[in-house]
């Protein structure tokens, strides 16, 4: 039978929280334990501290590129084919290295992440960021994007997770991450300088707009869809984006690769009009407001309101909580510590049902820290939850990964679970007892059918597996 | 700069793909005939898969996106094909394939989430219906031993519903112990949500021992093909492919994702064997692309695509379409291929013709609509 009763620290520290520890004490008043978080949250914990800037290995990167087509041009291999030349042995080495490189360092970033989790006094906070990344998630599925991919959740997440929704948004926005991801940068104002220059050299080869990224801020991390725009909006929205760039382009452009650039000569010329307000203003500015005016609208609030809700309220989410939310979210003008206190103080998530099967990432963390490890060492967590179905930072699509059990609740997936349970007590069966971890990890309401079974495990590790793989673990 | 080598130590271990793997669900029914449905998800280019290339529009439109004719297979005077689609060509010229172009779900925004939620619910609205068209086809059939299978850590929305799943994935984790598979199977014995999970995933196992461990397209086509060639194996399939959204770069792109559709598609039919003969194998999207080119060399979210019949079983070798043309009035909101023929109405008639269904009934029970779209399986 699924648990009907977790007790209210049980909640606090599974459904709010990253799992308890064995080593924390019990906290004595959930919901003040919760509060007293956002005084304890680290911004940039050392692992990401570490983490190296992407920009000088990228900028050198498509450099050597440069360099290297320059050459091919000037005296093309013998093998070169129709319109295309073939890419050099040099080329392709090069970019092999970029690759490893990139790979090494998206690793590493996975590796910061997981011990920030573990070592964190915030979990709930913790929880958030995780939240909010997943949220305006950049997909790693090309080296470009992969490169900045820890570096977005260090610089435009984690410093807004206790602030204001607008200025994350404009991090976020702001971000090479996303402006590389969601091809941004390529996009041109069709009747700006540089296309007009560029329409003058070579008539075929015009370049124009790219409306990807607009239409995803408004349906993905604003807005929300059908919620009344049309595609005249999107286009005039991707007109308005013209512009923003990141640094070290082209062979003449030194800056610095990690940084936002507006590059006014891509910029579409004149005002916009958008969900009927005109925007009169130039360059940069103009895009700033846009998106300002969209995190203060009333859809945005019931759009953020709705998939907190789900996060914590189960994958039906009660309308009286989400209008709660939405109302606190607009009042406050997008302040997300007042939006979490008016979550915290609200009776639906503390429904004592477990509401949420965990994710993947939810599960491995809460199992990491439920056996007590404080270090994540030598588990590479890129692999496990590539193993699992949830690669970090590669949810494949813009949208982020689901947040329903419907995703992840399967056949297979709870397999792959029981597989890893089974690897990761390996080296610790001998040294914990499941008997007196089960009544910490899910305090006052591990069910009968679970301590049964834990009880009559033939072997230490074979206890501490299943309390792993047991519902009351596998939901919260 | 960074130091290679002390990344290299991090990136030694599980050595990762950037590319997204295509995922698989399986569905057992009692039948002879197999039916696999392909979906691509990001919404894939029809114009440049199967070209119009005698519409007088087209070159200008795409640009230096237009394929060449010279260098594409021609279908018949007004269409040819993607020159990476080789071994579609032979089943096209063997008359094992047909192209359904200017066709459209009933969905007629833009948004990926929202019209893939269409293209495998089969409604009207998002988020209508809460089960999949696929897993509503399954229900239809007589029942069989074991259930349906999806071979991705998920059930794909096409076929979540009534009908039950079981999924399976290659694993690269040590196996558990007997003792505790059996502990767990105990432990979940009361839960109404991880009983029936568990059980399908054993059964899984059980069927996929002996076959490839792979998600490269030609391993995946062949695993597909040795779960659908075994006597009690499953007859319904659902592959999922990614990275369809062309937005930039798409002629590269575009060249290698069709490429490896290519693969996919001969290395199933080379698995199944005899059994090609009764197999149909549909490939469809959300929604297709803009018909010019954008600013940067890709193309934006569209309304029309064409969707892809292949088989043994299918009366192929030829395109079907009313053909809307691509003048600028032609065009749906004056900037896509028009949709002309209903996806829903395919996928009724086709489905139901090639599992012995009636089309009719299958079009009123799947999709609550009289169309159906008939005579594309050989009888």
């Amino acid at each position: 039978m699924p648990n009907t009763g977790l007790s209210s620290v049980a909640i606090a520290l599974n459904r709010f929280g990253l799992g308890a520890k064995p080593s924390d004490p019990v906290p004595a008043g959930p919901k003040r334990w919760l509060m007293g978080q956002f005084d304890r949250f680290d911004t940039k914990p050392a692992g990401f501290a570490a983490l190296p800037d992407a920009g000088p290995m990228v900028k050198a990167y498509r450099e050597q590129q440069q360099a290297m087509r320059q050459m091919a041009r000037s005296s093309p291999p013998a093998e070169a084919t129709a319109g295309k030349t073939a890419k050099t042995a040099g080329q392709m080495a090069m970019r092999r290295d970029f690759v490893a490189d990139v790979q090494a360092l998206y690793r590493q970033a996975i590796q910061a992440r997981t011990q920030s989790a573990l070592e964190t006094q915030a979990p709930f906070v913790e929880r958030m960021v995780h939240f909010w990344s997943n949220h305006f998630c950049v997909s790693a599925d090309n080296p470009q994007t992969a490169a900045f991919v820890g570096a977005f959740e260090r610089d435009a997440i984690r410093p807004h997770v206790l602030g204001r929704f607008e200025d994350m948004l404009l991090a976020v926005e702001h971000h090479p991450a996303m402006l590389i991801y969601l091809n941004q940068i390529q996009s041109v104002g069709p009747d700006s300088l540089a296309a007009q220059r560029a329409g003058l050299r070579n008539p075929s080869k015009a370049r124009g707009l790219n409306e990807n990224l607009g239409r995803e801020i408004m349906e993905l991390h604003t807005l929300g869809v059908r919620s009344g725009y049309t595609q005249a909006d999107v286009t005039e929205f991707a007109r308005a984006l013209t512009g923003w760039s990141v640094g070290a382009q082209g062979p003449r452009d030194d800056g610095n690769a990690d940084d936002f650039v507006f590059r006014d000569k891509l910029h579409e010329p004149g005002g916009r009009t958008i969900l009927g307000k005109t925007y009169a203003q130039d360059g940069e500015e103009q895009t700033r407001a846009i998106l300002v005016d969209f995190a203060r609208t009333p859809a945005t609030a019931t759009h953020v309101a709705t998939k907190v809700a789900r996060h914590f309220a189960g994958d039906v989410t009660p309308p009286p909580l989400v209008s709660r939310l939405a109302a606190s979210f607009a009042k406050s003008r997008g302040d997300l510590p007042t939006l979490y206190h008016t979550l915290i103080d609200s009776p639906e998530p503390w429904t004592p049902a477990p509401l949420k099967f965990k994710t993947p990432w939810e599960w491995t963390i809460s199992a990491l820290r439920g056996l007590g490890r404080e270090q994540i060492g030598q588990l590479q967590m890129a692999g496990v939850q590539s193993q699992l179905g949830q690669p970090v930072w590669k949810p494949g699509s813009p949208a982020g990964w689901d947040d329903t059990a419907a995703s992840w609740a399967a056949p297979d997936a709870l397999l792959r679970r029981v597989e890893f349970a089974q690897r990761l007590v390996a080296p610790v069966g001998d040294t914990l007892d499941a008997r007196a971890l089960g009544p910490k990890l899910v305090p006052a309401s591990l069910s009968d059918a679970t301590t049964d079974q834990i009880r009559r495990a033939e072997s230490p590790g074979g206890a501490l597996a299943l309390l792993l793989v047991s519902p009351d673990f596998l939901r919260r | 700069m960074i130091d290679r080598r002390r990344f290299l130590s991090f990136s030694a271990v599980g050595a990762g793909t950037l590319l997204v793997a295509p995922r698989m669900a399986l569905a057992t029914v009692s039948t002879d005939q197999r039916f696999v449905f392909i979906i691509q998800r990001g919404a894939a280019d029809g114009l440049n898969i199967v070209i119009p290339y005698a519409d007088p529009a087209y070159a200008k439109l795409r640009g230096s996106l237009a394929i060449d004719p010279s260098r594409a297979t021609k279908l018949d005077g007004t269409f040819a094909l993607h020159p990476s689609l080789t071994e579609t060509a032979k089943m096209y010229g063997q008359g094992q394939a047909l192209f359904v172009h200017a066709v459209a779900s009933p969905y007629r925004d833009r948004s990926h989430f929202d019209g893939q939620n269409i293209l495998e619910t089969g409604g009207a609205q998002p988020y209508q219906l809460k089960d999949g068209w696929l897993n509503r086809l399954v229900a239809m059939m007589p029942k069989a031993r074991e259930g349906a299978i999806a071979i991705a850590p998920t059930v794909p929305m096409a076929l979540r519903g009534q009908a039950q799943v079981i999924s399976y994935a290659p694993s690269a984790l040590p196996v558990p112990s007997d003792d505790l598979l059996l502990r767990v199977g105990a432990l979940y014995a009361a839960d109404p949500q991880l009983h029936p999970l568990w059980t399908s995933a054993l059964a899984a196992q059980g069927l996929a021992e002996g076959s490839a461990a792979s998600q490269d397209p030609a391993s995946l086509g062949k695993l597909a093909a040795h779960f659908l060639v075994k006597p009690d194996g499953p007859r319904i399939a659902m592959l999922e492919t990614g990275g369809w959204d062309t937005h930039s770069g798409q002629d590269g792109r575009l060249s290698a994702q069709l490429k490896a559709l290519d693969t996919l598609l001969a290395s199933l039919r080379d698995g199944l064997g005899a059994a090609w003969r009764q197999t149909t194998v549909l490939i469809a999207t959300e929604f297709g692309r803009t018909a010019a080119a954008n600013g940067t060399g890709g193309t934006d979210h569209g309304t029309g695509s064409v969707a892809m019949v292949i088989g043994g079983a299918v009366k192929g070798g030829r395109v079907v379409a009313d053909w809307p043309g691509l003048s600028q009035t032609s065009l749906y909101e004056s900037r896509d291929l028009k949709p002309t023929l209903a996806l829903d109405s395919l996928i009724a008639g086709l489905s139901g013709e090639s599992l012995g269904l009636d089309p009719a009934h299958v079009a009123r029970t799947v999709f609550g609509s009289t169309n159906n779209m008939t005579g594309l399986i050989a009888t």
